[in-house]
């Protein structure tokens, strides 16, 4: 079947199979492999995109259920020489280690700040329970989201800075 | 053993199926109808993980999110409605919720996480009747009814066990309406792993009338009766140490004994209370 | 060259400076390239057939309705596999037992032959033109089995139904390590003896990555080309070439690109990645296989899963006479790859602790179960030595009402003792326990607990505090050591610098970064050592067609062995240097300088920078025969001894004693690590550990039924450590340069996981008052700890 999917601001027409998912559209046939698979059963975030601007998790949408509607994956977010804030927030702060949850991560991350009314440490560690972190024990993710947090929108966080 | 007993991997390598995008409920109840073994696709955020696991193999997939009617919260006098197609997250954050019943916006923003609030639907989680969801504990409570394209039920009448509702093949919910109690609140006791709700307790007043539901921990979701008794008769946490918690028909499992429950019915039942 | 100097006199980019992660801009833009990344041309897919059944004999295969599927290639088997002369998976570890007696190896073909012995073991792959197609067919694979009764509970497992007919009670090996006699006398002086009953429950890597190979037979050369998960691929190399037959070495060249975590879990050799490669010269095309989560749960080797008995004999002063440890350790169906020596040399060596125990002795007992094999986790083997000896020694000091921190600091092995050599084999070279101590007390505000403990209490609320000072062996390894020991390879490691002619480095190493930051850490000390810009380095590892040799990354040991290898390449080429120098100032090497980039003729105002060096190295108009164009340096770097990170941690939890809830309200670790090269990154390292320890302490377990079926085998049962799970964490370090190798560093990796979780049980036991709480402390086990310490009148149970 064919679906019509803005991704990464690029209108795209795919000829995809009913039963494929986001996630493998996305990497297979875009070949944009930031989008991560870290597990079968939608709990470790690794593959967390936007979806219409909001953080979903492509292991768990069809493509065929995106037809018609915006997709932005780490990809289009930010490149090297511009990076997105909460991008350059996780370099700073040292929020990655191996790399493999980090898109999803920052997808999230941006999600939390602009979908959050309120972002202090707990907020942060509240939001992050859809996405798992095997190498940073956390502690410097919630850091470069506090931080990226008072760049994208200082009015929404409540404490000082998070150690 | 037979041979034919075989693990399975290759994840999100689904069973081939069709899919359908239904634009209105006669359309997707005339898929349902006219295909072999059609399935409706809420949000997702359950089925396409059971799905991935091949344990379903439908032959078509009839996506709902296409129905306009299924969609949007409304209040009308004492009722509060919200379309079978409305997401977590948008009852979590609407703003007819939380003026109405603002323990079923924290319920909602309690489900999952994030992303699944973003994408799953509360008729796909009612529908679904999973033991440890935790809608299914203000559909008891709070004087509910299930609105079907077929007729209504009752909320209490809705779930008959695990995974087992009152639907009947093709029937699809298109709403839920919710009767505004004068004071309600929600606790949620998470797995650890999975977060779903190892204990939810929800309680509600009407008109002086306390109404306890529970989800989590047993088949499904149900009002627990002798609470309410002790609650309408003495509000407060030592008549909900009184009371005499029946485990027999409770869950245990690895993640919780059925006694590890009983208490977490009793000390949710009672921060509940607390948050009235 | 210019080198930009802090105020503080430490560089921005050199030894000891924070210095920004290079590696991170393709990470955080989508750009990092993983092996399932890989794409071939013409590549096809291949799904595992695996055993349904934790043991059972394979009575028949029937693929053919498999074969028949459009798009199917091959349904390849072990039989077929073994018969084309592929072997055994080995251990590379050789343990003996306490009679003298070699352990008994279970024979472990790559895939499974006559038998199955563990749920999920692979027995045969389908190879198919898609992914869809493969599963689908994998699906029709039709297999016979013959089940057989299986040995699942580590406690019964010696007197269970024994599963290899040459292999009596299911024992491996009996080991003991220590004397016995002395030990035992120790426990007849004793004024005091403290005993406890510890399980260390079995763990699940979970590295955020699932495995995954891209795997590619040349006919024209018959050579393969393995995109493949790996910590360490030359020994990945070595194993598929000398052990399990695969190629030649010359012929094989393995690539762990981006890897996702590794924990210990992408050390090893594994059936897949054999198999793939295999399976892409049977059908003359590149094969790809990804792992499932659920299928990593089932296959990536777990870690820990020790039952042991631990007995410390005090005097009437508390000062340690004695130490008895009796452990029985699963080793799963398979002897994996280091199996056989995680629970025995990189655990019995440890159980001397930060203390002078004067008399200690362990038995081992190593069990075949049918269980997923058992191999090195994050530590492995030194977590369990340290849960042993600081619960123990927390034990004692309840027991006999001397305050936690001041026994351990009355048993302290002291800084003039050094080198200290322990009763378990082991010659500390250096430490000072009291100091990171002191200061971890200070941190954790040790002095005011007792009050924070009653305002808790005021709010219905059990507030503890645990102990734990660990110390770790860590860069593996002294060869001549190891080897003495049973190890089966030299844990020396390889580096390579290559001076371009342009005055940058190409620097090559044997060690692997699966996210400890070595493109960053690594171009540090080259940069430092050879005086120039930081950007002017690059780093090239985990790839065995490029780097020399290596032996990889785990325990610790990357910037311990790794780095000082890379020392020694650039002392010689700054040795090479200074010979070009003295050519072209006609004069003598000796007589030349070296400084911050420059080579200065002493005494004399001239001078050459790096980069002209380097170019005149390339360009050598006028070099006499005896002097080789050219500036590359490679070093072997085999160190003299373990390195001893060692450090405290304390842990402060509350828990609700309505739920068993638990919040850690603060983590304080204060580690030695030695010198650090790079203080960001350590932290990050200690931090993912200690979530790690954190997890085996309070959330973490791999549960079987009695079937062998895994009850864990999804996020949605075993239980990760999420970021609500975890506090803040406060770290700190105190040093003391390790005193054998060149940088004078001794490795970080490990020691959050190992230290944290007696702190966090520590902390949980002394919050109730009771004397034991088995891992992983849930809540449920909390709530029925305090039901019954509430019973008991808050007594010990």
């Amino acid at each position: 079947m064919k679906i019509s999917v803005t991704v990464n601001g690029v209108d795209e027409e795919l000829e995809i199979t009913p039963n494929a998912l986001l996630a493998d559209v996305i990497r297979d046939q875009l070949y944009l492999s930031g989008t991560h698979i870290g597990c079968d059963t939608s709990q470790c975030g690794a593959c967390t995109v936007h979806l219409n601007g909001m953080a979903v998790k492509a292991c768990t949408v069809l493509a065929a259920q995106v037809d018609g509607q915006a997709v932005t994956t780490i990809e289009g977010i930010g490149s090297p020489a511009d990076l997105h804030p909460m991008q350059a927030a996780f370099k700073e702060h040292h929020a990655l280690q191996c790399g493999f949850c980090t898109p999803g991560m920052i997808m999230r991350g941006i999600d939390l700040v602009n979908n959050s009314e309120v972002l202090d440490e707990a907020a942060i560690r509240e939001g992050l329970e859809g996405n798992i972190c095997r190498c940073t024990g956390y502690h410097n993710i919630v850091k470069a989201m506090f931080n990226a947090a008072l760049e994208m929108a200082p009015g929404k966080t409540t404490e000082q800075e998070v150690v | 053993m037979s041979a034919e007993q075989i693990l399975i991997w290759g994840g999100g390598i689904m069973y081939e199926f069709k899919y359908h995008k239904a634009s209105s409920l006669d359309e997707a109840q005339s898929l349902k109808t006219n295909t072999a073994d059609g399935i409706y696709l809420a949000g997702g955020q359950t089925l396409i993980p059971t799905f991935k696991q091949r344990l379903a193999a439908p032959s078509d997939v009839i996506d709902l999110a296409g129905i306009e009617e299924l969609r949007g919260i409304s209040t009308s006098g004492s009722v509060l409605s919200i379309g079978a197609m409305t997401l977590h997250a948008e009852v979590a954050a609407s703003t007819e919720v939380r003026d109405s019943i603002p323990a079923l916006a924290v319920l909602a923003g309690l489900i999952g996480d994030a992303q699944v609030r973003n994408r799953g639907t509360i008729g796909g989680s009612v529908a679904n009747s999973d033991p440890a969801a935790d809608y299914p504990a203000a559909v008891v409570t709070l004087n509910s009814s299930v609105i079907t394209t077929q007729r209504t039920i009752v909320g209490t009448e809705f779930f008959q066990g695990l995974f087992e509702t009152a639907l009947t093949e093709g029937e699809l919910i298109t709403r839920l309406e919710f009767t505004v109690p004068d004071r309600c609140a929600y606790a949620k006791f998470p797995n650890p792993a999975s977060r779903y709700a190892v204990v939810g307790v929800m309680i509600a007043e009407y008109s002086g009338k306390i109404q306890v539901g529970v989800t989590g921990a047993a088949g499904c979701a149900f009002r627990a009766l002798a609470l309410e008794d002790a609650l309408n008769s003495d509000a407060s946490s030592a008549a909900i140490d009184a009371v005499h918690i029946d485990v027999e028909n409770f869950n245990s499992d690895m993640h919780a004994s059925a006694e590890y429950r009983a208490q977490l019915v009793r000390v949710m039942a009672k921060r509940a209370l607390a948050a009235l | 060259m210019s080198k930009a100097v802090s105020s503080a006199g430490v560089s921005n980019s050199g030894i000891g400076a924070s210095v920004k992660r290079r590696e991170d801009v393709r990470f955080i833009t989508g750009q990092g390239s993983y092996v399932s990344d890989v794409e071939m041309q013409r590549q096809t897919y291949a799904v595992f057939i695996r055993s349904p059944h934790a043991r059972a004999r394979i009575l028949e295969i029937d693929a053919s309705a498999a074969l028949a599927m459009p798009g199917v290639l091959a349904v390849l088997s072990g039989a077929e596999m073994a018969a084309d002369g592929i072997a055994d998976l080995p251990c590379g570890w050789a343990v003996v037992s306490k009679d003298d007696s070699p352990m008994k190896v279970a024979p472990h073909p790559t895939m499974a032959v006559d038998s199955v012995n563990y749920v999920g073991e692979p027995l045969g792959v389908v190879i198919a033109e898609s992914l869809q197609i493969a599963r689908d067919a994998a699906e029709q694979v039709l297999v016979d089995y013959e089940e057989l009764d299986a040995v699942i509970s580590l406690a019964g497992a010696i007197s269970a139904e024994q599963i290899y007919p040459e292999i009596p009670n299911n024992l491996c090996y009996e080991w003991a390590l220590g004397d016995e006699a002395e030990t035992n006398a120790a426990f007849e002086s004793a004024d005091h003896i403290s005993q406890l009953d510890l399980s260390n429950n079995r763990l699940i890597p979970n590295a955020m990555e699932p495995r995954a190979a891209v795997a590619e037979f040349d006919a024209t050369n018959d050579s393969y080309t393995i995109y493949t998960t790996s910590q360490n691929p030359h020994l990945e190399r070595l194993v598929l070439s000398a052990f399990v037959q695969l190629a030649p070495e010359h012929k094989l060249r393995i690539i762990a690109p981006d890897v996702g975590g590794g924990f210990g879990s992408k050390i090893f050799v594994y059936p897949e990645e054999t198999a793939a490669a295999w399976a892409s010269k049977k059908v003359s095309r590149p094969v790809k296989w990804t792992c499932d989560r659920a299928e990593s749960f089932l296959s990536d080797a777990h870690g820990r899963d020790h039952l042991t008995r631990v007995e410390l004999a005090l005097d009437k002063q508390g000062l340690f006479l004695g130490l008895r440890v009796k452990t029985t350790a699963n080793l799963g169906a398979y002897l994996s790859l280091f199996a056989s020596a995680v629970p025995t040399y990189l655990y019995g060596t440890l159980l001397a602790g930060q203390y002078k125990t004067p008399a200690i002795y362990v038995e081992v007992q190593g069990v075949y179960t049918n269980t997923t094999p058992v191999d090195a986790y994050r530590g492995a083997g030194r977590p369990e030595a340290t849960y042993v000896v600081e619960r123990i020694v927390e034990t004692a000091a309840r027991e006999l009402g001397i305050d936690p921190a001041e026994l351990r600091r009355r048993n302290f092995i002291q800084p003039s003792d050094f080198p200290y050599e322990t009763p378990v084999a082991l010659v500390y070279d250096t430490g000072n326990y009291g100091a990171s101590l002191d200061k971890a007390l200070e941190l954790a505000r040790y002095d005011s607990f007792a009050e924070r403990k009653a305002e808790a209490q005021s709010r219905g609320k059990l507030r503890g505090l645990g102990f734990s000072c660990y110390i770790e062996a860590c860069g593996l390894a002294p060869s001549q050591l190891a080897m003495q020991l049973g190890a089966g390879v030299g844990l020396f490691e390889s580096g390579e610098v290559r001076v371009n002619p342009t005055g940058n480095v190409t620097v090559f190493t044997g060690s692997h970064s699966h996210g400890q930051g070595h493109e960053t850490t690594f171009a540090q000390v080259v940069s430092d050592r050879l005086g120039i810009d930081l950007d002017s380095v690059e780093i090239v590892h985990g790839d065995t067609g490029r780097v020399e040799y290596g032996l990889g990354t785990y325990g610790s040991r990357s910037i311990a062995v790794g780095g000082s290898a890379l020392v020694l390449a650039t002392d010689k080429i700054i040795s090479k240097c200074k010979v070009i120098v003295a050519h072209l100032l006609d004069s003598e090497a000796d007589l030349i300088d070296f400084e911050d980039g420059t080579f200065t003729l002493r005494d004399s105002n001239q001078s050459m920078d790096f980069a002209e060096v380097a170019a005149a190295a390339y360009f050598p108009a006028t070099f006499p025969e005896d002097l080789e164009p050219g500036l590359t340096a490679t070093a072997f770097y085999d160190p003299d001894n373990f390195t001893f990170p060692a450090g405290t941690h304390i842990c402060e939890l509350e828990i609700d004693p309505d739920t068993g809830v638990i919040e850690i309200i603060q983590f304080v670790a204060v580690d030695d690590f030695g010198k650090v090269i790079n203080p960001m990154i350590v932290e990050g390292q200690v931090h993912g550990g200690l979530a790690q320890g954190i997890g085996q302490a309070l959330l973490e377990e791999a549960v079987y039924d009695e079937y062998g079926q895994l009850q864990t085998g999804s996020f949605m049962d075993y239980c990760m450590p999420r970021a609500d799970d975890v506090p803040n964490f406060v770290v700190d370090t105190t040093v003391t340069p390790c005193t054998h190798n060149p940088l004078g560093v001794k490795g970080c990796g490990e020691a959050g996981a190992i230290g944290s979780p007696p702190a966090v049980i520590n902390a949980v036991t002394d919050a109730i008052g009771i004397k034991n709480i088995s891992m992983p402390a849930t809540s449920e086990k909390v709530w029925r700890a305090c039901q019954q310490s509430k019973s008991s009148s808050g007594g010990a149970v």
